[in-house]
């Protein structure tokens, strides 16, 4: 329910009209975001089926293990941001605030172990380009697997840097005090963005980790 | 037309409150904002038509004797980028759009007013990079970047270009994106969708367009500049990339985004058919529909830019009957505004000039469309004249004179003043005149066989691009005309008080200019649009 | 007064008449629904003019026949384009098969056309009357596109892979042919000519002087050179699969999938070996990109075309 502390941008009428104005401009945002995606998907998608056996044999290059290490990180980044929106609505600023700052350190785990990863890579001969190597017959399809590796991870990693970024300003204003069990507006369409990056990596870590099969 | 007494300016409005520069610049009033991008954009205009005078002036000889073939080259690429994505695209929606679309719904202002002022922020930081792009070295792979040539062969500054086009997508998406919240959430009590003006749902069929297909664009550029300065990438044939892909992702968003720039237009001429006939349009739902239909099936076209690149026969077939059915919803419209005109009341106002204009120019550019979605006739014109001249009738016969009449419509509205009425007709006279002057041999040199982006051409082609050149210098004084005196009608043009046409909708039940918060008081709607039988009998 | 203006292009090819009439049909149709919208449009302006006497207009309620009609009738008359240019479309993607082959490669900015027969051509292309022509196609750096405006035909050529255009010409006389997709600086200086000659005056003009050898004979030296001919026996005999017979046949992939041995198989296998391996083979070929240019390329195909063919080039064992 609205309460005298909620503010109201001059444009909007009411807090309802806001709020739902905020909602519905961050699903827009989404659908642009996963169009902004989709491209790369595309490209993945004709590559795949051109090179099905480079693929997955590049696939398996894959460190499995952080992978599936950072799709539990990320998952858990989900819940305590999911949880952090709760808090607000419950009126429970500390713990807002405290689920927040797990989120961010969720987040900056998840970039980290990518780091990790893509060092790896590094020292592996696999980042595209003149030291490439890959033995055998899949050297061709597995140079486009390693592209579309970085670009697709890469991508999200942006995305995950500018979520971290806008969770620790949300933070700072949670624990000034900026929200209320009314008003936690731009709380929530932070937690949407937050859930649609993690999605996103639902999507990537099959497309890129479990092709085929590892035994 | 008006036989009240003469009108004065109101006391205060959204111009007189504020002063200086950062009223100005950190504005956050959507009227305000409109006027920002009114001067960005008739700038890139003119240095788009600047461009365009070049390339004319190089084509009145077979040879090419003013500029090197390189330069020749840059001269029609940057000619294209900058009147697509800093003209047409832009154009009426952020400039009418954010003028009148919280006016037209009797709201305050849009759903985002500061993400509004950050839209034409990014718009011109992306023309700054265009800029930049233009006088270090220009760019040479024309507006279609084309793999592997862009990616790889081009020695201009591609990359520099990309990322300036990156970033007024950006401009674009945040613009679709307040407009598409504003219209479903901020619309005054009573207003329904069907009471909507048909330029809203105009506005709402071209931000669907805006936010779902610019990502595309974006990303696509994104992979050609990474392939570029790491020399690996998707689109690279060495690599065991595939061009064709760049062609489909690049097409996937040019195609709707050409109708980002008609639908607007579109709106436009649904307004003004109205008042200047004194009748609501000739079946409203069906033109409000053409809308979303023109936005979704303008999705499911973009392969028939490459029914000869490659693609196999049944791609070609699918897009092709595709394309025809893209046509349907436009025909609608165009009969359905002549229908309108039947049994009207018809006055020959400068706007109505500029739309009936726009029906016309529209009409031959769409059935020129049929031409190029037919797959047997296509293989011959594509890649020629006769595609320039098709879309230039729909982009300057079509889009840019619907923006004329909008300009002309609402100017009095924008300005509190009203335009010499004389050289108004004048200038739409010169521009209707220069124009079709200026394209309307080219579909026979496309016919003949003369490719397009062509610096030197055969002799014989030589008297047909000379007619061309001498319709653009008349369509460049008719374009003259409008900004010495628009820029003349803001000192010395007769006040023209809050409705001058006598039109229907809400923005014209605000003073002239409107007041910062537009409405005094919210306004209530009860009422069917374009009820101009009541207006008329008032 | 046609040379300095030229309305309409001349008709050189067994398809430019027909893609004429597809032309002028959709001509008329456009100017049919041109001039009745100019008509209505004019004569409703004038006689619907506001004017003392006539202030108001007079309302008209919608007509759902009408938006039927003028839905329905559109959208036929584009089913009728739809088809009529589908055919010619389809009618271009399938050459006869008596059809001669011209190789083509395009690069910044000319063409090289090579017969098989030997004689190769810069930026111009001599062809018989009459006889239907297949050119497979290829660039060697960015997008080009051949077009010849008379015979109404056109297509990309790419880096990469082959494409395929055919014409058959109906009248000797030269005739322009241009590069119609952008392809850098000399994008618009990258034409010719088409000349098409009389069949006895083009049989005459192959066998002229300084001929090369015949693409397929010195395909089969590239083939020794390479060492092709040590892995690639005849009846199976080698550690690669033989190539007598195989060319224009479907060949089983270790993917499982079945693939046609055409040119782009070829090339592809010539510079990427592990791609696609034929089933039941080591991959072991070695990759040759960079080793054989597009000529080269071009002579490879010819001569893996001609065996197993009556009048091929013999099996290299017995050259």
């Amino acid at each position: 329910m609205p309460d005298s502390r909620t503010i109201i941008a001059h444009q909007f009428d009411d807090p309802v009209q806001q709020h739902e104005s905020s909602m519905l401009g961050m699903w827009v945002f989404l659908a642009t975001e996963i169009m902004f995606f989709g491209g790369l998907f595309a490209g993945y998608t004709v590559y795949r089926v051109v090179h099905p056996a480079a693929f997955e044999a590049a696939s398996h290059h894959l460190n499995l293990v952080l992978g599936a290490l950072n799709t539990g990180v990320l998952l858990t980044s989900s819940l305590t941001m999911a949880l952090a929106v709760r808090s607000a609505q419950t009126g429970k600023q500390r713990n807002t605030v405290a689920f927040l700052i797990t989120t961010m350190l969720l987040g900056a785990a998840f970039l980290s172990i990518k780091g990790l990863e893509y060092y790896q890579k590094y020292t592996d001969h696999l980042v595209p380009g003149t030291s490439f190597s890959f033995p055998g017959p899949h050297s061709h399809g597995a140079e486009m697997f390693f592209y579309l590796y970085f670009a697709m991870t890469g991508l999200h990693a942006i995305h995950m840097i500018a979520g971290i970024g806008v969770v620790g300003v949300i933070a700072i204003q949670a624990a000034q005090g900026r929200f209320t069990p009314a008003y936690y507006t731009p709380l929530e369409v932070t937690g949407l963005y937050w859930h649609f990056v993690d999605i996103i990596w639902i999507f990537l870590f099959p497309l890129l980790y479990l092709i085929g099969s590892r035994v | 037309m008006n036989t009240e007494p003469t009108p004065l300016l109101p006391r205060e409005h959204y111009l007189s409150g504020q002063y200086g520069v950062k009223s100005w610049l950190l504005t956050t009033d959507h009227k305000r904002i409109a006027l920002l991008y009114l001067v960005s954009v008739t700038l890139f205009f003119f240095l788009g038509g600047i461009y365009a005078a070049l390339i004319r002036l190089e084509l009145l000889t077979p040879y090419g004797r003013f500029v090197s073939d390189e330069n020749y080259n840059k001269l029609f690429t940057m000619h294209g980028l900058v009147m697509i994505f800093f003209f047409l695209i832009p154009s009426i929606p952020a400039v009418l759009g954010n003028f009148f679309l919280p006016l037209m719904i009797g709201a305050r202002d849009l759903a985002f007013p500061k993400i509004n002022l950050a839209s034409w922020y990014i718009y011109v930081l992306g023309g700054i990079f265009t800029v930049t792009a233009a006088v270090t070295g220009g760019v040479d792979t024309g507006w279609t970047f084309y793999t592997p040539y862009s990616s790889t062969y081009s020695n201009s500054a591609v990359i520099t270009m990309a990322m300036g086009v990156f970033i007024t997508g950006f401009s674009s998406i945040f613009t679709g994106l307040n407009f598409i919240v504003t219209t479903h959430k901020m619309r005054a009590p009573g207003l329904t969708w069907f009471r909507l003006p048909l330029f809203v749902w105009a506005l709402y069929g071209t931000s669907l367009i805006m936010v779902l297909g610019t990502p595309v664009l974006a990303i696509t550029l994104a992979l050609v500049g990474l392939e570029r300065i790491f020399h690996v990438g998707i689109f690279n044939p060495a690599m065991g990339g595939d061009p064709l892909l760049f062609q489909h992702l690049f097409w996937f968003y040019s195609h709707p985004a050409v109708y980002i720039m008609i639908l607007p237009s579109m709106g436009v001429v649904s307004e003004v058919i109205a008042c200047f006939s004194r009748k609501k349009i000739f079946g409203y739902k069906f033109v409000a529909f053409s809308s979303l239909a023109i936005a979704v099936l303008g999705f499911l076209v973009w392969g028939h830019h490459m029914f000869v690149s490659g693609q196999s026969v049944y791609a070609g077939m699918v897009f092709s009957i595709l394309s025809f059915a893209v046509a349907i919803p436009s025909a609608i419209k165009v009969f359905n505004w002549t229908a309108t005109l039947h049994k009207g009341a018809v006055i020959y106002q400068t706007p109505m000039l500029y739309s009936l204009g726009f029906i016309g120019l529209f009409t031959i550019g769409g059935l020129t469309g049929l031409f190029l979605a037919t797959l047997g006739v296509d293989v011959h014109v594509h890649d020629t004249y006769f595609v320039i001249a098709h879309f230039h009738y729909i982009m300057v016969g079509g889009a840019v004179m619907g923006y004329m009449s909008g300009l002309h419509y609402w100017w009095p509205k924008i300005t509190g003043r009203l335009y010499p009425e004389s050289w108004g007709r004048l200038a739409a006279l010169i521009i209707f005149i220069g124009f079709n002057l200026t394209f309307f041999p080219q579909f026979v040199l496309g016919y003949l066989g003369m490719p397009r982006r062509y610096h030197t051409y055969p002799p014989e082609f030589q008297v047909l691009n000379v007619m061309s050149s001498a319709g653009a210098s008349i369509l460049g004084v008719g374009y003259l005309l409008p900004l010495i005196y628009l820029i003349w009608s803001l000192r010395y043009g007769p006040v023209a008080g809050p409705n001058p046409w006598r039109a229907t909708g809400l923005e014209w039940q605000t003073s002239s200019p409107p007041p910062t918060d537009n409405f005094l008081e919210t306004p209530m709607v009860a009422d069917e649009p374009y009820n101009y039988e009541d207006m008329d009998s008032a | 007064m046609w040379r300095t203006l030229p309305l309409f292009p001349e008709q050189a090819s067994t398809v430019a008449g027909a893609v004429d009439k597809l032309y002028f049909f959709l001509i008329a149709v456009s100017a049919f629904f041109a001039c009745l919208i100019f008509a209505l449009i004019a004569c409703f302006i004038v006689k619907y003019r506001r004017r003392p006497g006539h202030e108001r207009a007079i309302p008209t309620e919608t007509h759902i026949g009408l938006e039927i009609a003028w839905t329905g009738i559109p959208l036929l008359l584009t089913v009728v384009m739809f088809i009529w240019g589908a055919k010619l479309f389809f009618n271009d993607y399938n050459p006869p098969t008596n059809a001669m082959e011209i190789f083509v490669v395009g690069k910044q900015w000319m063409w090289k056309f090579q017969h098989p027969e030997g004689r190769a051509e810069i930026n111009e292309l001599h062809v018989p009357r009459g006889q239907p022509v297949k050119l497979t196609m290829i660039s060697e750096d960015v997008i080009h596109d051949l077009f010849v405006p008379a015979f109404r035909v056109k297509k990309d050529v790419l880096p990469g892979r082959y494409t395929t255009v055919w014409f058959e010409a109906t009248k000797t006389g030269s005739y322009h042919l241009f590069c119609s997709q952008y392809c850098g600086t000399q994008h618009s200086k990258m034409g010719g000519w088409v000349d098409v000659m009389e069949p006895a005056d083009y049989a005459r003009w192959i066998d002229g002087p300084g001929v090369n050898e015949p693409l397929a004979v010195a395909g089969a030296r590239l083939f020794q050179k390479f060492g092709c001919a040590a892995c690639h026996l005849p009846e199976g005999k080698g550690q690669g699969p033989s190539l007598v017979g195989v060319f224009g046949r479907p060949v089983k992939l270790t993917s499982g999938a079945t693939i046609e041995a055409n040119e782009d198989y070829i090339r592809e296998t010539i510079t990427h070996p592990g791609v696609r391996i034929v089933a039941g083979y080591p991959p072991i070929m070695p990759t040759f990109k960079g080793l054989v240019g597009e000529e080269g390329m071009q002579q490879l195909i010819a001569y893996i075309k001609s065996l197993g063919k009556e009048d091929g080039a013999k099996n290299p064992d017995e050259h």
